[in-house]
């Protein structure tokens, strides 16, 4: 059925007769399918490694692993290492004796065993070292111990009362050499285990133990004892058998590498049985059948290759029966109903819930808290819908679709489907959300508003979606930062870096312009408690001044008291804070105040100042994410192979928070400086900034008084006010439609005449006038060139 | 292996059939403990018992409580209250497998017609603070039984290692017994003078609990009851290990850890009801966890958890 791994005869025809090959099996207890194969090639490594460098050399290596060993033959072995001399220089002749007492001690040798030679210092003792070459036999003996204590499983166990730790009980280990003469067991020992040469075949179909004498011997008395050993021959085998029970039923095997792989891991002897999907759950959505047959029972979806629909399944045996896999299949399919009972039992409920408005789901989100400093679930939503609204107009989707969308966009999680299947949240919540009768974009948001998940995820670009996905990161990024849980070194438990990266990517991918500086600050503002501590300011102005307006006699202070509150507006909260401000500085009519009206307007200085410092926070909270944001697109621009220092260039401009407009302009730097354009532009910034700066440090003043043209003197300087002015007719316009290579190009005009103007014109001049008016000109310069980029940050 | 025996027609004669097997094995037939948990595991002879350096093997039935899975009797094969049967050795003999395998074989399931898999499932329980490499085992596809080498219990490393086995009841009967859902699965045999169902025992208390603990348990006295069996599990450990009456050492793990399981069935109930969200569950874990620990630590101080008090002397 299957060929044995292959080798080829050519070699071991010109094998040399003393080069025996090694076979070494570690029989285990079942060893997890994801980490056989990675096992396999770490043995192989860790092994030939070893031995090389011991000495030995080999012809070629290779690894295997089944559910319950791991293997590896290594061909063409030298039978022993070669005798090494070396030698090794002690202390000089004429050193303390202590000093050669301590040489001897070090390599074991007495006084007659040295010689001494002349050295570059002198006369000096030398030791000679014969290490005669060792058996490979001993060398495999000392090493195999090694491997195993120190083998590097992802997780690895103890068991009984030992202390070895492998992945799962490790029970034999055969290990022989093999030259012309036969095979021999190359002896040791782990923890209890003498190596052997025997080992065992199929658990249930070739459970005896026998002995084997070489590779071959062993890979076909394995196979014989109804074990595959090589995990590509049972994929292989698997696929195989899969596809053409499939074809032979006019029906196709959905392609599954991974789960390939690991039922591959799973059986030593793959038998494929196919079965049928009871009718009546044909109506789940072909994910819900898929997903549960993967997740659970590690099956192969069959579908029908024309409506898609998933009418079979796969399962692989570990082996042959009397009644060919009758009992099995009709086992394997009961538990599948089973499985699908739940999951049409929860599909169908939930469909329920769903044509009700999904209301139940929606308020039981008030009842579930997100976090702890950040309330419940309906709170995190209600700030979600509200800035998916604010947000609608800017990404072009409708406002109430957006808001709808994002009230629904997390119901599902409330479901018993999503329960069972977390890896289906998001899906179910379009199907749901299609029962409940909401429109197609809203339905798409609730699947696709989790994107993109990861930098190679597909960006949504639906603008429904678009609106709800930027929504709900940009709230849970502000939240986490209004409550110092950021990011820090490898800790990223919230994965804000993740939504950051999110951000970054449906702005750019949809090409938004908007500025998050001022979204994430108002969200800021109210995630600290601005909007409270407003209500609170308010209350209290207005108990002031019905206080006040209620004293008969109100004196000269309460008179200005309320000159100064506002009247009717005191819902102006600006005006309000004002106010405050104003009464502060009246604090010693206080004193003269009525005592409930004194303390109202103490608190009311108390709060304005917690007010301030709500407002300091917010900014510093603002700038903080939008520098972790900034971070998050360097990374994401250094993939794409633009300079940091260009990133940084653009960073220094205004509006860094609008990121498109960042990203435009650092790519267009990018590109315009691989061209000799750009290299003119920035050569001329240089020396125009360069001489600039010299002087303004001499004079410790700042030439930013503007140049005029009147007091140029020669004709290389009128014709750089001229170019200069040309260059602004161009770059002021351009910069407003964005299009930063005009402006560019027309900078870089610049360079001609600014070097002309260098060659002939003597910034300094004795004449004050002409020198200021000559620096207030190169200031143009870069102020010119500024527009486009801060091109200071930009290197060599 | 021994042959398959006559098939098993009812519920309780798998369990009498595991009992025999297991017996027949050297382990001591323990009863189930009379506290309400959430699995087998938390039953002291496995959670404690598994600490320390002295031999152990003991099997039980265990009833389980998982009030999430609550389905009102309805639902083929899902129960809040359940049947675990349990297997500890200490330490875990090196034919554990196969031992495990001639238990199968003891309750009718034959090797040469099903397809017995071990497939990776670590094990993990955060409130014990415990965990252990091992499988599922499945048969022709259905889990049928938990496989697990324990490395850690109540934050201590377990040496000797024990092997533990927990068989889900209910799910391994309706296989063997061919029953497609739970409540129609002969309890006692069918041809008894009274043969009852699992639903004639079952059904009706599925539905009360179901019902109580979706909707009608008080999530302010959970949470108080919760508290309380924090602080008394607590206080039992803080009192001195010299009992002033008897002049003896007496360190009362059994009973803080009484308290210990208490308050985590606690919280699989509060948990049930919904009002627990997915950043406090992670709070209450851990103060399930930090109380199982405490008693962990504590019982290795006992003589049965291998303290050797001449020794400390």
């Amino acid at each position: 059925m299957m060929a044995i791994p292959s080798r080829t005869p050519a070699r071991r025809r010109r094998k040399a007769t003393d080069m025996p090959d090694l076979l070494l099996e570690l029989f285990s207890e079942e060893i997890p399918a994801r980490m056989q194969t990675r096992a396999a090639a770490d043995l192989k490594k860790l092994v030939t490694d070893g031995l090389v460098e011991a000495g030995l050399t080999y012809a070629s290596a290779g690894a295997f692993a089944t559910p319950r060993r791991l293997c590896l033959t290594v061909e063409g072995l030298t039978g022993e290492s070669p005798t090494v001399t070396e030698e090794r220089k002690g202390p000089r002749a004429d050193a303390p004796e202590k000093a050669l007492e301590g040489f001897l001690r070090a390599t074991g040798l007495t006084r007659e065993d040295l010689e001494i030679r002349d050295d570059k210092k002198g006369q000096t003792w030398f030791a000679q070292f014969t290490r005669p070459g060792r058996k490979a036999e001993a060398i495999i003996a000392e090493l195999i111990p090694a491997v195993i204590r120190n083998f590097p499983w992802p997780k690895s166990m103890r068991w009984g009362a030992g202390s070895l730790r492998w992945v799962r009980p490790l029970h034999s280990i055969l290990c022989i050499l093999t030259d012309e003469n036969g095979a021999s067991v190359v002896p040791f020992d782990v923890d209890g285990i003498a190596s052997g040469d025997t080992t065992r075949g199929h658990r249930f179909m070739g459970p005896e133990a026998f002995s084997v004498t070489s590779f071959d011997d062993y890979a076909g008395k394995l196979k014989r004892a109804h074990v595959v050993l090589s995990a590509e021959d049972r994929a292989a085998t698997i696929w195989n058998d899969a596809t053409n029970a499939a074809f032979a039923a006019g029906l196709e095997v959905v392609e599954d590498k991974g789960l390939l792989a690991e039922v591959a891991g799973l059986v030593e002897w793959p038998v494929v049985l196919m079965g049928e999907i009871g009718a009546e759950f044909m109506e789940l959505p072909p994910e819900v059948l898929q997903t549960s047959m993967r997740e659970h029972q590690k099956f192969f979806s069959v579908k029908h290759p024309k409506t898609g629909r998933i009418e079979r399944f796969i399962t692989v045996a570990n082996r042959e029966t009397a009644d060919h896999g009758a009992t099995i299949l009709a086992g394997n399919s009961k538990v599948l109903t089973a499985r699908l009972s739940d999951a049409k039992f929860f599909w169908e409920n939930d469909l329920r819930v769903a044509k009700t408005n999904m209301s139940r789901w929606t308020q039981a989100l008030e009842n579930v808290t997100f976090h702890r400093k950040l309330g419940t679930q309906a709170a995190r939503i209600d700030r979600i819908a509200a800035l998916a609204r604010e947000l609608a107009p800017v990404v072009g989707a409708d406002a109430d679709e957006a808001e709808q969308a994002a009230r629904i966009a997390k119901a599902d999680l409330n479901s018993e489907m999503v329960y069972e299947f977390p890896e289906l949240q998001g899906l179910m919540g379009r199907y749901y959300a299609q029962a409940a009768g909401f429109g197609e974009a809203v339905a798409k948001a609730a699947e696709e508003h989790y994107s993109p998940l990861g930098p190679t995820d597909d960006v949504p670009t639906s603008p429904v979606s678009v609106a709800v996905a930027l929504a709900d990161k940009l709230d849970t990024l502000t939240g986490f930062w209004a409550i110092d849980e950021k990011p820090t070194g490898s800790k990223d438990p919230f994965a804000l870096r993740r939504a950051a990266l999110g951000v970054i990517r449906l702005v750019l991918g949809n090409g938004l312009r908007l500025g998050i500086t001022s979204i994430v600050e108002a969200r800021a503002l109210v995630a600290l408690g601005a909007l409270e501590t407003v209500d609170e300011l308010k209350r209290l102005a207005a108990l002031v001044r019905a206080k006040t307006e209620a004293l008969n006699e109100k004196g000269e202070f309460g008179r200005s008291l309320l000159s100064v509150l506002p009247k009717q507006d005191v819902a102006d909260a600006k005006a309000l804070e004002q106010s405050v401000n104003i009464l502060r500085g009246t604090l010693e009519g206080l004193s003269k105040a009525d005592s409930d009206v004194r303390q109202a307007l103490e608190d009311m200085f108390a709060i304005k100042t917690r007010l301030d410092t709500i407002r300091a926070k917010s900014k510093d909270l603002t700038d903080d994410l939008l520098a972790f944001l900034h971070d998050r697109l360097k990374v994401h621009l250094r993939d794409q192979n633009i300079r940091h220092d260009i990133i940084d260039a653009c960073l220094a401009m205004p509006a860094n928070d609008d990121l498109t407009l960042l990203v435009k302009r650092a790519e267009a730097l990018s590109a315009f400086f691989a061209t000799s354009d750009g290299e003119n532009l920035v050569q001329g910034y240089k020396r125009a900034a360069n001489i600039l700066a010299q002087a303004e440090e001499k004079d410790g003043v700042e030439y930013r008084f503007g140049a005029d043209a009147k007091f140029a003197e020669t004709e290389e300087e009128r014709a750089l006010f001229a170019a200069l002015e040309r260059a602004n007719a161009t770059v002021t316009p351009a910069l407003e439609q964005d299009d930063f290579s005009a402006a560019m190009t027309a900078l870089a005009d610049l360079r001609a005449p600014i070097d002309a103007f260098f060659d002939t014109v003597q910034v300094n001049a004795e004449n004050e006038i002409l020198r200021r008016n000559r620096l207030n000109l190169l200031h143009e310069i870069t102020a010119a060139c500024g527009k486009i980029a801060d091109l200071s940050r930009l290197e060599g | 292996m021994a042959k398959t025996q006559s098939k098993p027609r009812s519920f309780q004669e798998i369990i009498l059939a595991l009992q025999t097997y297991w017996a027949r094995q050297g382990c001591a037939m323990l009863q189930p403990y009379d506290m309400e948990v959430g699995a087998g595991t938390f039953h002291p002879a496995t959670t404690l018992r598994s600490l320390g350096t002295a031999p152990w093997a003991a099997a039980y039935v265990q009833p389980s409580r998982r009030p999430t899975d609550g389905r009102y009797g309805e639902n083929p094969n899902r129960l809040q209250h359940y049947y675990q049967y349990q297997v500890l050795i200490k330490p875990s003999p090196p034919d554990l497998q196969a031992l495990y395998l001639g238990s199968l074989e003891a309750i009718g399931i034959d090797m040469e017609t099903h397809d017995i898999r071990f497939v990776e499932d670590d094990w993990e329980s955060p409130t014990l603070g415990a965990w252990g490499l091992g499988w599922e085992v499945w048969c022709d596809g259905m889990e049928v039984s938990q496989f697990t080498y324990f490395q850690q219990v109540g934050g201590h490393d377990c040496a000797p290692v024990s092997g533990e086995l927990t068989y889900g009841l209910e799910r391994l009967a309706m296989y063997i017994l061919g029953v497609d859902h739970v409540m129609e699965m002969p309890f006692n045999d069918p041809d008894a003078p009274i043969p009852l169902s699992y639903g004639d025992v079952f059904r009706q208390t599925e539905e009360e609990h179901s019902r109580y603990n979706f909707d009608i348990a008080n999530t302010d006295a959970l949470l108080k009851h919760f508290e309380d069996a924090e602080a008394e599990c607590q206080a039992i450990l803080a009192a001195p290990a010299e009992d002033p009456k008897t002049g003896k050492r007496i360190i009362m793990a059994h009973p803080a850890y009484d308290q210990a399981i208490k308050a985590s069935h606690l919280f699989n109930l509060l948990d049930a009801r919904g009002v627990i969200s997915v950043t406090e569950r992670q709070a209450y874990i851990g103060r399930v966890r930090a109380l199982t620990r405490a008693c962990a630590d504590a019982f290795v101080q006992t003589e049965a958890g291998g303290f050797d008090l001449e020794g400390a002397q």
